[in-house]
């Protein structure tokens, strides 16, 4: 047992990965010299040098292009995005390029890339920099979509994508960088790509999240059990594509009411997708609507006051979970 | 020097080319060839010219225009055919059809839709070659209208930057879609974009075999050299539209024409091969017509195959 940030966790994956297989590289703006923005790349230049760790020119569609053709031939790149709101720049190659052409190409052509970075609202930097884009990707085919919460998710999950065949979107959060869990030894042994969590069980109210929503949900939890006898259910989602039916369903089986929890948009978004599936799968077990507590539908503003109140948090958690007990 | 039997293998491959353009032509017209449908007629010696000085570690990668890179390379013309078809006999089972064409055999990585976005792709291709130390070289062809596309750009100056060993093919047929290249580039022409990236541009006729052979062994042996990346600025012309689609309205009878009568690459080999080589007509309507064949042949394999069965719907997703 050890206790580590997330970033050492992150970084860690990426060396291991890159020790163990030489056509693992990691590709994108100041991950070498500088060491990465966020410092996830501490060291690596050194470890691996100049042909492994690789600072690209500011150019995300080409940069990104370079990395799914590089993969096509059978390398395995690690694309990492500053933060994913430039990976907009890219998304034709993510879509097109890299999620599709398994398809098309009737297996033959496959892809084994992981896209990682920054995603979500950071805190105070204003619209363009403050987008979960977790639906966008888990609507495609083809791709699979990770966003971890803890260290150990995170270094677990991101070794197992460095390993997949298929291309990966891997959703960190920058205000989890610096947050400090357990791990244990063999991470990889206590995730999948396709697998959610129970965080803690409960039996009056599901509540579903994923990356930095999941501490919303749990200190949620905390409050609701300790101050209104409300016991909740928490569950990472981790995966988004493929998301884990099973186990939100066999949660509200036993709830009758979900919550979900997240920094993106309501219209179209992940709650709106385990909505549609808790009502197709388990209408009969619902005691009322399921609800989806999300980002207001407004470019993501500057001022603290208002992205605040634009943003989800505990105690909005708290207040939704007791509504639908009606306590 | 090329002897007399290359030159006849690649007359071949032209002519197998053509001749299966114009037989897809009609399987589009009788509706068994469906969506989109791209031809390479008239730019027949580009490919064959260039595959042919092709090493076996090299990979390549083009746009949708991509049937005769599939054929030059040696895919059997049934399974792209097939593919035209949307059978299951086909290259990729019948889920890419004309625009996603691939051979993991020959390195060759389609068939890419979207404008451009093969180019960045194949300069991945050559980071690949590069990364492993393998020897490869990648081809990356594309078009005039692609050369107006960012991310080109983006590629040039990442494949300079760290040299690597790539021949951007620069297809100039003069049309985007519909729109030509006087009306979309500025600047000194499409020639001159690679200078700003100090990556040497060598100008090619496309319409004349010989010169491709030649301009692309040079091409070829600076990148091999560890030179970094060139562009071969290869001037050449669509006889059909854009698509099946388009009935090309936006050029004269009369321009088509006059590069058919005088520029056709097919036709000038033919000559070449009679003329300075003294190869009999009846030798080079032999070959004409045992490629007849086996286009009616791939046709006829293309019509009778299945349509892939429902279990290959949600099949090659994900891995």
């Amino acid at each position: 047992m050890n206790d580590i940030t997330v970033r050492t966790a992150l970084r860690d994956a990426m060396a291991e990965e890159m020790r163990a297989n030489p056509n693992v590289f990691l590709l994108g703006e100041e991950v070498a010299s500088y060491n990465g923005a966020y410092k996830i790349s501490q060291g690596l230049l050194e470890e691996f040098g100049a042909t492994r760790v690789i600072d690209t020119p500011i150019t995300e569609h080409g940069f990104t292009g370079i990395g799914v053709g590089a993969a096509m031939a059978g390398l395995r790149p690690i694309i990492e995005f500053m933060t994913f709101n430039f990976a907009m720049q890219a998304i034709d190659h993510i879509v097109n390029s890299a999620a599709k052409t398994l398809y098309m190409s009737g297996g033959k052509i496959n892809c084994p890339i992981v896209f990682r970075g920054a995603n979500g609202i950071p805190g105070s930097v204003a619209a363009q920099h403050s987008h979960c884009f977790a639906s966008w990707y888990a609507h495609c085919p083809g791709l699979k979509v990770v966003a971890p919460y803890s260290a150990l998710e995170a270094k677990g999950l991101l070794k197992l994508a460095i390993r997949d065949d298929n291309p990966v979107v891997f959703l960190e959060h920058e205000m989890l960088y610096g947050k400090r869990f357990e791990i244990q030894t063999s991470p990889t042994e206590l995730v999948a790509l396709d697998k959610a969590v129970i965080l803690r069980s409960g039996t009056d109210i599901t509540i579903t999240s994923f990356s930095i929503s999941v501490q919303y949900a749990l200190d949620a939890a905390d409050v609701l059990y300790d101050k209104y006898g409300i016991s909740a259910e928490v569950i990472n989602l981790i995966t988004l594509r493929p998301i884990d039916k099973e186990t939100i369903i066999e949660s509200v089986k036993k709830t009758g009411r979900i919550l979900n929890v997240e920094e993106g948009w309501m219209s179209c978004g992940i709650g709106s997708e385990i909505t549609a599936l808790v009502i197709e799968n388990a209408f009969d077990y619902l005691d009322c609507e399921p609800m989806r507590l999300s980002s207001a539908e407004v470019p993501v503003p500057y001022s603290k006051s208002l992205e605040c109140l634009a943003q989800a948090n505990s105690e909005k958690v708290v207040i939704l979970s007791r509504s639908m007990l009606q306590k | 020097m090329i002897n007399v039997k290359d030159i006849l293998a690649l007359y071949r491959k032209m002519v197998l080319v053509r001749a299966f353009e114009e037989k897809a032509s009609m399987l589009y017209a009788q509706g068994h060839v469906l969506g989109f449908c791209h031809l390479y007629i008239g730019q027949e010696a580009v490919a064959t010219g260039i595959f042919h000085n092709l090493s076996s570690n090299d990979s390549s990668i083009t746009s949708y225009r991509d049937h005769a890179h599939m054929l030059i390379l040696g895919v059997h013309p049934n399974v792209v055919m097939a593919e035209l078809c949307g059978k299951v006999t086909g290259s990729s089972k019948g889920k890419g059809g004309s625009m996603h064409m691939y051979s993991k055999e020959h390195n060759f990585y389609g068939g890419n839709g979207i404008v451009g976005a093969q180019v960045a792709l194949g300069t991945g291709l050559a980071f690949a070659h590069k990364y492993k130390n393998d020897g490869g070289i990648s081809f990356t062809f594309f078009g005039d209208g692609a050369a107006n596309q960012g991310q080109v750009y983006e590629s040039f100056n990442m494949a300079s930057l760290w040299k690597l060993p790539i021949v951007y093919v620069l297809e100039n047929n003069g049309y985007a879609m519909g729109t030509s290249t006087k009306r979309a580039a500025s600047g000194k022409g499409l020639a001159t974009r690679g200078d700003s990236f100090e990556i040497p541009t060598i100008l090619v006729d496309g319409m004349n075999l010989f010169d491709v052979l030649e301009k692309s062994k040079e091409a070829i042996s600076y990148v091999r050299c560890g030179n970094g990346p060139i562009i071969m600025h290869v001037d050449t012309y669509r006889y059909r539209g854009h698509s099946m689609s388009d009935p090309a309205t936006y050029r004269t009878r009369e321009e088509v024409n006059a590069v058919k009568e005088n520029r056709d690459p097919i036709l000038k080999v033919k000559n070449i091969l009679i003329n300075e080589y003294s190869i009999l007509l009846d030798d080079i309507v032999k070959v004409d017509n045992e490629i007849g064949d086996i286009i009616e042949q791939a046709a006829k394999f293309a019509i009778e195959s299945k349509f892939p069965e429902e279990s290959e719907l949600e099949m090659d997703v994900t891995i």
